[in-house]
């Protein structure tokens, strides 16, 4: 599987052959190229996207692996009963939550800090990039356990809080507050891509077109609100698709830091379908995933409506 | 036309220029105060790291205390020492570079031939596949998670290596970085060397790949720390404690019958972000390069 071995040399040495065979040789080489990247795309990606598919649609449990072949096929029955399954439709709901709220949030943040950063200061630039980004860089195991700690009832929060007469809640036992703590945690961990993003983003917005409104009498606020926003839509755009893609995954946090509860109020799409993987019903868990999947593909469709719009 | 060593057009463009407004007059007062929040939103997004560091040389009274305690009381090591010890974190810690180091090798050469192909030849099912790539893109992990279980264990490869690496080594966004970036090689290179007599193979190593190295930079460090902090899967492949990375050492010591105390835990946080974060401090242009590129983490 090395490149080294490539047997490739034939298709230039040999030219008089005529264009069909030149053209096949090429062929033939750049399959050589693509060679092993097809098989693991194979085995390790399209295989199992299609047996999950085909898992869907049968009564597949962890028992059945040994014989694969001998499950019952029952159609879209698993798609019907999710959607009467009280725990997948809380899961759809949190998701949402998670996706509607999360979202604009991280974006809020994240443009408030690309604009401070790119217009609002001179110096230690670079040092302030770094600082916001270092939590995407960090192992969300590791976060965990110090956020567990730092959104305990009596944690360092709470404590902060407690400094402006505010009693916190206990972030992660109260159902109503599970969630907005899973939304701060996410804030936290994405803020720093989309930044970087919106950074890259601003940098292409033309200084004079900004110098000429102001000069013309605008005001700061008027020149973001009808020049920068504008011009910036399309990153915005992208920025809200990716994070789109990534956030109705939503799995990671509430698995390190509450385990889907309390009372399911973190349980997402993505936990609904591991629990069910670890009940070792596989035929209801895939299907699961196919929901999650159908969802994100449409947001899918408006990514490249963004990337075309950009283009 | 572009010369060579101005060639990565993509990444030079999001490269953090210097910004284009810097002579503009901004009052005093409103730059002062833009400092001022930027500063207590620095201080606010590093307080749990600042927290984990000063946490893991507490002893294990003074964490349980409250209210909190800021700056420690009594200096500790011996929550290091619990993973030098007893926890057998050298096992750990060389799973994941293992794994880490694989995965990112693999990574690279797959992608970048994958790469060349489809930027540069000309092959039936040229499109399709790419389009696949792009659809893969945002497939959502479950989906193939469970399969890719039955897989596994149906080659006996549960808690192996190879069961840790080989699925990470087709990433759809390694294929597409490095499509995109070869992409942006002159043809007129790739036809002078062919011209010149050169092999397909001695293109590919002599002439794309050294052209290539900011993006194996990028996507080295990408699948890297993709790697590194990976957990799901290895907690679910990695069944024997001979084979866990840290991740999942981390939270499987985290709760249930294996926990271990308080102070342990923050000095395995340590241990697990620390290696991460250094890197990232070393190489920081490249993960920005990275990101503005793919737009992806």
């Amino acid at each position: 599987m090395t490149s080294r071995s490539l047997p490739v040399a034939s298709g230039v040495r040999s030219g008089g052959h005529g264009p069909a065979a030149q053209r096949r040789r090429r062929a033939l080489v750049a399959y050589v190229f693509a060679l092993p990247f097809l098989v693991s795309f194979a085995v390790f990606m399209v295989y199992p996207l299609l047996s999950s598919l085909a898992m869907s649609f049968t009564d597949f449990r962890s028992t059945d692996i040994p014989n694969p072949f001998a499950v019952g096929f029952v159609g879209f029955e698993q798609y019907v009963a999710l959607f009467q399954n009280p725990q997948f439709v809380r899961s759809l709901l949190n998701t949402f939550y998670f996706v509607g709220v999360g979202i604009p949030l991280t974006m809020a943040v994240a443009l408030a800090l690309a604009l401070a950063l790119n217009n609002g200061i001179t110096r230690f630039r670079a040092a302030f990039r770094v600082g916001f980004y270092a939590p995407v860089v960090t192992s969300i195991v590791a976060v965990a356990v110090v956020w567990r700690f730092i959104l305990q009832p009596d944690g360092l929060l709470n404590v902060v809080l407690g400094a402006f007469g505010i009693t916190g809640p206990d972030w992660l036992n109260d159902p109503n507050w599970s969630m907005p703590a899973m939304i701060m945690l996410a804030v936290w961990r994405n803020m720093g891509t989309l930044m970087i993003i919106f950074l890259a983003g601003l940098q292409g917005i033309p200084g004079d077109v900004l110098e000429a409104a102001s000069v013309d009498g605008a005001g700061a606020w008027n020149r973001f609100l009808r020049i920068t926003l504008p011009m910036l839509r399309p990153t915005l755009l992208l920025g809200a698709v990716l994070l789109s893609v990534g956030f109705l995954q939503f799995f990671e946090e509430p698995f390190v830091m509450t385990k889907g509860g309390p009372l399911d109020s973190t349980l997402s799409i993505s936990y609904f379908v591991f629990n069910q993987f670890g009940f070792g019903n596989y035929g209801v868990a895939s299907a699961a995933s196919y929901v999650l999947f159908v969802a994100i593909a449409l947001l899918s469709i408006v990514q490249f409506r963004a990337f075309r719009t950009k283009d | 036309m572009t010369l060579p060593s101005t060639l990565p057009a993509a990444v030079a463009a999001a490269t953090p220029a210097r910004p284009t407004r810097r002579r503009r007059r901004r009052e005093p007062l409103t730059r002062a105060l833009v400092y001022v929040v930027l500063i207590i939103s620095l201080v606010v997004t590093l307080v749990p790291f600042v927290w984990m560091f000063l946490g893991s040389v507490k002893t294990e009274q003074e964490l349980l205390r409250r209210p909190p305690t800021w700056w420690p009381e009594t200096f500790t090591w011996d929550n290091f020492a619990a993973w030098f010890g007893r926890l057998d974190i050298g096992t750990f810690f060389f799973n994941s570079v293992v794994v880490a180091v694989f995965t990112v090798l693999g990574t690279l050469l797959f992608c970048s031939m994958v790469g060349y192909a489809l930027a540069k030849l000309e092959f039936p099912g040229k499109r399709v596949l790419f389009t696949l790539v792009l659809v893969t893109l945002m497939i959502p992990g479950v989906v193939t998670f469970i399969p890719l279980f039955v897989v596994v264990s149906k080659l006996g490869l549960v808690s192996t290596y190879p069961a840790l690496i080989l699925p990470f080594l087709a990433g759809p966004l390694g294929v597409f970085l490095m499509r995109q970036f070869i992409r942006e090689i002159p043809d007129s290179l790739i036809e002078a060397a062919r011209i010149d007599g050169a092999s397909e193979a001695r293109i590919f190593l002599g002439v794309v790949m050294p052209l290539c190295k900011p993006a194996l930079a990028t996507l080295s460090i990408l699948t890297f720390l993709g790697s590194w902090n990976n957990f799901l899967w290895p907690l679910v492949v990695a069944q024997t404690e001979d084979m866990y990375t840290l991740p999942v050492a981390l939270s499987l010591y985290s709760v249930g019958q294996n926990a271990t105390n308080y102070g342990v835990l923050l000095a395995g946080s340590v241990l697990v972000i620390t290696p991460v974060l250094l890197l990232f401090l070393a190489l920081q242009r490249y993960f920005v390069q990275g990101i503005a590129v793919t737009g992806i983490k």
